[in-house]
């Protein structure tokens, strides 16, 4: 294990074999943080239950760049388009989650406005699904169910076409990044409205100190990367 | 072109693929005849035509990055991109990209609007291409197209799900080729 001083000048642990970038704002953990390390600790995860070393999950979290004070101060952004410019890493995302649903009767793959639109439809297509975009409003074009959800400040409203579903389809939903989990959990009432199961709900990163898992009620959740930036 | 000009004529996906769009009349205002393409993506054969049709095109061309105009063209881009082993890019609209943006505005029928892509996205020389589900004017396109050569990369081509006629017999778009699969659903009533 051995200890670098990233570009920032703070100080990470790492087991991993490779070099990660200094040209990105990552700091990559396989142990527990050091005490000197701040904000965004990138730690693997699997599932709440098993501890997954898929060996694949260390360069999808490296390949992720965080922005500070985006898109206000205090907020350290977890930015997933440096993980689309990286072709093994986007292949080996998609993969694991194509792993983990195929063949286990899922319909339905819906993904959220708009970075759920990234990854729902490559793993669609490869278990054999229908994509449901879940849009803000007035963007789909015909009859639409809504459900509203809560912001810091107001309220928003994810939206659904009428008919995109059917009662008793099996789906999963996806998004980039569960944080408050309040959209998600807008997803999964408005697809329940309609009679549809959720087998599961699929982020490619959390951020746990959001408690945003505990807003899914009994709907579980599966996460590729942790991390503590909130 | 139209791929039914470039080798793909009488092919029955394109035929499945044209049944699969709606159209839904007067949106996103009174006289558009909106081409819905979410009940393309509810097909799954008819999405997976779509996906391979433009794989098969791009896969032994060099292309290193396929470029998605936000939101519809995030639907159709990734799949292509990992297809054939290319980075995606989202070009999106103001405040949405998180890191350092370079961005090219481009005109609406009324005012104008800005597409955003990040500064480190593309490297010169990089070969690209650009997806969105449907060209009308070609404005964003060409805001696009602007936008990957600022960065000296090329384009090799702009594809499409759908081209309206006024891009019927437009071999080109701002000097690059574009390729579309169907024209609009649902005119023939109305010509």
């Amino acid at each position: 294990m051995g200890h670098f001083v990233s570009s920032l000048g703070q100080s990470v642990c790492s087991i991993c074999l490779t070099t990660p970038s200094l040209s990105f704002v990552l700091r990559f953990s396989l142990c527990v943080p050091s005490s000197e390390s701040r904000e965004s600790e990138i730690i693997m995860a699997g599932t709440k239950e098993e501890d997954v070393k898929d060996p694949r999950i260390p360069k999808i979290a490296s390949s992720i760049r965080v922005i500070p004070d985006f898109p206000k101060p205090g907020i350290m952004f977890q930015d997933i388009t440096t993980l689309l410019l990286d072709t093994e890493a986007f292949k080996d995302t998609i993969d694991i989650f194509v792993e983990r649903y195929k063949g286990k009767g899922i319909s339905v793959v819906a993904g959220v406005e708009a970075r759920g639109f990234i990854f729902g439809p490559p793993i669609a297509l490869a278990i054999g699904a229908k994509f449901v975009p879940m849009r803000k409003p007035k963007k789909l074009p015909g009859k639409v169910i809504s459900e509203e959800y809560s912001l810091e400040y107001g309220t928003d409203k994810i939206e659904m076409h009428v008919g995109a579903v059917e009662p008793g389809e099996r789906a999963i939903i996806i998004d980039d990044l569960i944080a408050t989990g309040g959209t998600l959990a807008a997803a999964i009432r408005l697809l329940e409205r309609v009679g549809v199961t959720i087998a599961e709900c699929a982020c490619v990163i959390e951020l746990p100190v959001l408690k945003g898992r505990e807003k899914l009620g009994e709907t579980p959740l599966f996460i590729l990367v942790t991390s503590d930036a909130a | 072109m139209f791929a039914a000009e470039n080798g793909l004529k009488g092919d029955p996906r394109l035929e499945a693929i044209s049944a699969a769009i709606r159209v839904v009349p007067n949106f996103p205002k009174k006289g558009i005849m909106f081409q819905d393409i979410t009940t393309l993506l509810l097909d799954h054969k008819a999405f997976k035509h779509t996906i391979d049709i433009f794989v098969d095109r791009y896969k032994d061309m060099q292309i290193s990055v396929v470029a998605g105009v936000e939101a519809r063209g995030f639907m159709f881009g990734p799949p292509i991109a990992l297809a054939i082993g290319a980075k995606f890019v989202p070009l999106r609209k103001p405040g949405k990209l998180p890191g350092k943006v370079i961005s090219e505005s481009y005109e609406l029928e009324y005012g104008h609007d800005r597409l955003e892509m990040h500064v480190d996205a593309v490297e010169p020389l990089e070969r690209v291409i650009i997806i969105d589900d449907l060209v009308a004017t070609g404005g964003t396109l060409s805001a696009a197209i602007s936008l990957m050569e600022s960065q000296g990369a090329e384009v090799v081509e702009c594809a499409c799900v759908i081209g309206l006629p006024e891009v019927k017999g437009q071999h080109k778009l701002k000097g690059k080729p574009l390729y579309v699969l169907v024209e609009p659903s649902g005119l023939d009533e109305f010509c």
